[in-house]
């Protein structure tokens, strides 16, 4: 028997990468800062920061879905406002803890979204994502018909909070915002490291090669589908206690989804990253255009549209791409040392 | 004459490279065949020389112009046609809309619908039904007869015989000689030997992207082509 | 009974209109295949400018149609040529999320020119007349004029598609782009004639909409979704399924609203997602065609 070559191959799989490890450390500075800004922020810049977390998770899903789920949605309000209303429902209604509402409120959207998904998904493509809209427009047309859930003029919920100190009650809002904000983040991310990811990442490459590889499309589709209303309807009903007034107009209004739309296309669809830069980006421009009214928003589209065209894979993606930075490493990479032994 | 003229022609399919340096010719009236195993390139060949692939502007030279790279739709109201691998009939057009679609560029010229129908009589009685419900060989005649309504000088045919039965691919190389008939030169890609060498006065054999061999049927042996087929 | 059969009247002729809203989403999805989520914005930008174009140059509202419709056909193989068709591809999603911009961007610019105000057209007389059916039944003019322009454009379509040379070229183009071009037919050129179609007839519709009723800047995304529902009641890509769509949605909503007038708009969205559950395919599933 001739003498084998024995091949030894030394390799590492490596997920980190430097760029992960310095993101984390400063992320977790950044988050311990965010948490303890009642103590050392003022109270505009704490609102502001709280918008910043919400949106950012509005975001989030919105990319899971989009980016990662190829599931167009433009109905995702309808969760939102599902959410704020269920600030009603519990809060205003059954007098339950105005926090407490938040985890419900997602579980409640998450309970509508199977059924929902049970229609839409009956549509593919183009038609899917204005048949999401369609289905936000029952929602809105619902309540706005429920006399005890405020009808079309809405109401007010400061009843709510009332009793709670205002110190209290903003820097729970913040810290919730917190939690939804990076909770959202490091979900997306969790999920696309897990093994589900993998299979998400090969149903967005090519559904059809995901299915002859066992994927089922269809299952995961549906998954993204509920996360992405658990996510938006939590953040609904934070940001209904934030408002402290809620009407159907505001609540399933299509403004979300343009903001989450807009936010992602211009970070960078399908990246993890993508949401956290399109959410700086939005607040930055709505901060200096924000004396020009709806022109504000004519050069939101327009920027939006300019990127679609031109950097589809958003900022996040030009720069990645570039750069070879991933803060959010998601895919494992082979580092080989291979000797040949005799 | 020369009608078509490639020199060096090289053609990529994103990072891959599918020809390699091509030299090619084809004289007013006369019939050439490409032979060569599957992945030899001969396909990507036609869709380059029909505007699908991009290439250099002068590496094609069709009626003494450079057409390289020009887009599809341009190389076909110039006069020359691609009949596609599989057919690619539009399924929700009638026989007879697939045809007339043919003629969408208006070139003048001998082939009209019923010179066509003329040329496949069993067409004539199908007209009315959707393309896609023929049988195979009569899918090929609408697609060979969609492309010469475009009165091409130059019929590009990719895999005519792919899929039939050999009575029906007889059948359909019975139509080539009326078709040189009425001075159109023709490129027939194919896989089967035999029936290429039959058909053609001249022939090229692909190897891996590159031109193995080339000469008329009559002068090369067995053994030549198989040597530039196979490559072993 | 008499107000029974008088509400499905008024949703059958309501239908015309929805059908002219669907007809240039239809045509859309069946040649390009893509949905242009501004649509229902383009309508109401098409009935602004008349009312511009009205009140400029002192017109009546079927000139002003003469002046505006053709702009926007114009207008719409510009888009298609110059931004649409670059976004056209295997990824459905670059040409819905352009315009879903494209949408953002009209319904502000209208609010920034026009305000939020809502703004209709003056037909005179012809907005209010109507026929006796007899019975004590009676149809508006204008409905009924509507109405006949939703089957003279879906019969005008049929036979585009059907018999002409471009119609052949558009199902030829839907069917198989790459062998289209072998054919000699320019698809960016098909596409932006298939835009300019569509776009032409939706600003008939928003014109309409404006003679009939008040538009507010705002109004767009309702009526993409009402077209939507429109076409996919019908059954898609089926050209007279639309108008039977159309129909259906708008005898819906006139039943939803002779209940409770909060109910009209639900009832129509309802009768969509009935549909949508039990007869996925429409209607009157047909792909031949557009």
């Amino acid at each position: 028997m001739p003498e084998a070559a024995i091949v030894a191959a030394r390799f590492d799989v490596e997920r980190g990468t430097r760029a992960s490890r310095v993101a984390a450390g400063l992320g977790l500075l950044l988050l311990v800062a965010a948490v303890a800004m009642p103590w050392w922020g003022e109270r505009a810049g704490q609102r502001l920061l709280t918008e910043f977390l919400y949106t950012l998770a509005l975001a989030q899903m919105w990319n899971l879905l989009a980016g990662y789920g190829g599931l167009l949605s433009v109905g995702q309000q309808a969760f939102v406002g599902l959410g704020g209303y269920s600030l009603v429902a519990f809060g205003l209604h059954a007098g339950i803890d105005t926090f407490l509402v938040v985890p419900l409120a997602g579980l409640v959207a998450g309970l509508v979204a199977v059924p929902t998904a049970a229609v839409v998904f009956r549509l593919r493509g183009a038609y899917f994502a204005v048949g999401t809209w369609a289905v936000a427009e029952v929602f809105r047309l619902l309540i706005a018909n429920s006399v005890s859930l405020g009808g079309g003029s809405g109401l007010s919920v400061t009843q709510t909070v009332r009793g709670m100190p205002i110190w209290w009650r903003e820097s729970l809002t913040l810290w919730c915002a917190a939690a939804l904000g990076v909770g959202a983040t490091l979900g997306v991310y969790w999920l696309l490291r897990s093994r589900h990811g993998l299979a998400l990442t090969a149903v967005r490459d090519s559904e059809a090669a995901a299915a002859s590889l066992g994927v089922s499309v269809r299952r995961i589709k549906w998954c993204v589908y509920i996360a992405a209303a658990v996510g938006c309807g939590m953040a609904g009903a934070l940001i209904f206690i934030t408002k402290l007034r809620i009407s159907p107009d505001a609540a399933f209004s299509l403004d979300w989804t343009v903001v989450m739309f807009f936010v992602v296309v211009i970070g960078g669809i399908g990246t993890v990253e993508g949401p956290i830069v399109g959410t700086l980006v939005y607040f930055a421009l709505r901060e200096v255009l924000s004396d020009y009214g709806s022109r504000y928003l004519i050069a939101l589209g327009v920027v939006a549209v300019l990127f679609m065209l031109w950097m589809p894979r958003g900022l996040w993606g030009f720069v990645a791409a570039r750069c070879e930075l991933r803060f959010f490493p998601v895919q494992r990479r082979l580092k080989l040392a291979t000797e040949t032994q005799p | 004459m020369t009608l078509l003229a490639v020199r060096q022609l090289t053609a990529h399919y994103g990072d891959f490279q599918a020809l390699f340096g091509i030299d090619f010719g084809v004289a007013e009236g006369e019939t050439v065949a490409v032979i060569g195993a599957n992945g030899a390139g001969k396909s990507t060949f036609l869709r380059a020389l029909a505007g699908l692939i991009a290439t250099a502007r002068d590496s094609v030279v069709f009626a003494g112009r450079a057409i390289g790279g020009e887009l599809a739709h341009r190389v076909v109201a110039l006069g020359l046609a691609l009949v596609p691998e599989g057919r690619r009939l539009f399924p929700s057009l009638t026989v007879e809309e697939n045809l007339l679609i043919g003629a969408y560029a208006g070139r003048p010229g001998p082939w009209h619908l019923e010179r066509i129908y003329a040329l496949f009589p069993i067409l004539a009685e199908r007209r009315k039904l959707q393309a896609t419900m023929l049988s195979g060989g009569q899918q090929q005649m609408v697609a060979i007869g969609r492309a010469l309504m475009s009165n091409p000088r130059l019929l590009l045919c990719d895999e005519i015989s792919l899929g039939l039965a050999p009575v029906i691919v007889k059948d359909i190389y019975a139509a080539l000689p009326g078709i040189k008939a009425e001075g159109t030169s023709i490129v027939v890609v194919e896989q089967d030997v035999g029936q290429a060498l039959q058909a053609a006065d001249r022939l090229y054999c692909f190897q891996e992207g590159r031109i193995a061999l080339e000469g008329a049927p009559r002068q090369l042996t067995r053994e030549q082509i198989a040597l530039a087929y196979f490559g072993v | 009974m008499h107000a029974w059969l008088d509400t499905l009247l008024q949703g059958l002729m309501t239908g015309g209109l929805y059908a002219l809203f669907a007809t240039g989403l239809a045509l859309s999805f069946g040649v390009m295949r893509m949905i242009n989520i501004a649509h229902g914005d383009f309508a109401i930008l098409a009935a602004f400018l008349a009312v511009a174009v009205a009140a400029a140059l002192e017109l009546n509202p079927f000139a002003a149609m003469l002046l505006v419709v053709p702009a926007m056909a114009a207008l719409g193989y510009g888009l298609q040529r110059l931004v649409l068709n670059r976004t056209l591809g295997k990824d459905i999603l670059p040409p819905l999320l352009v315009t879903f911009g494209c949408a953002i961007v009209i319904q502000n610019l209208l609010l920034e020119v026009f305000s939020a105000d809502t703004r209709s057209l003056d037909a005179g007389s012809l907005g209010t007349d109507s026929l006796a059916l007899g019975g004590g039944l009676a149809v508006g003019v204008l409905p009924l004029l509507i109405m006949g322009s939703a089957v003279a454009v879906l019969a005008a379509l049929q036979w585009l598609f059907a018999r002409s040379a471009v119609g052949r070229a558009f199902r030829a183009a839907s069917d198989d782009a790459e062998t289209a071009q072998l054919m000699g037919i320019d698809n960016k050129h098909v596409y932006g004639l298939a835009m300019a179609i569509a776009m032409a007839v939706v600003a008939v519709a928003g014109i309409y909409l404006a003679i009939r009723a008040n538009v507010s800047p705002t109004e767009g995304p309702a009526r993409l979704i009402y077209a939507f529902e429109a076409v996919i009641i019908g059954g898609l890509g089926s050209l007279w399924g639309t108008l039977a769509g159309g129909i259906v949605l708008g005898m819906a909503q006139a039943i939803g609203l002779r209940f409770d007038p909060g109910w009209g708009i639900l009832a129509g969205h309802l009768a969509f997602l009935a549909v949508l559950v039990l007869r996925p395919n429409g209607l009157f599933p047909r792909t031949r065609d557009a």
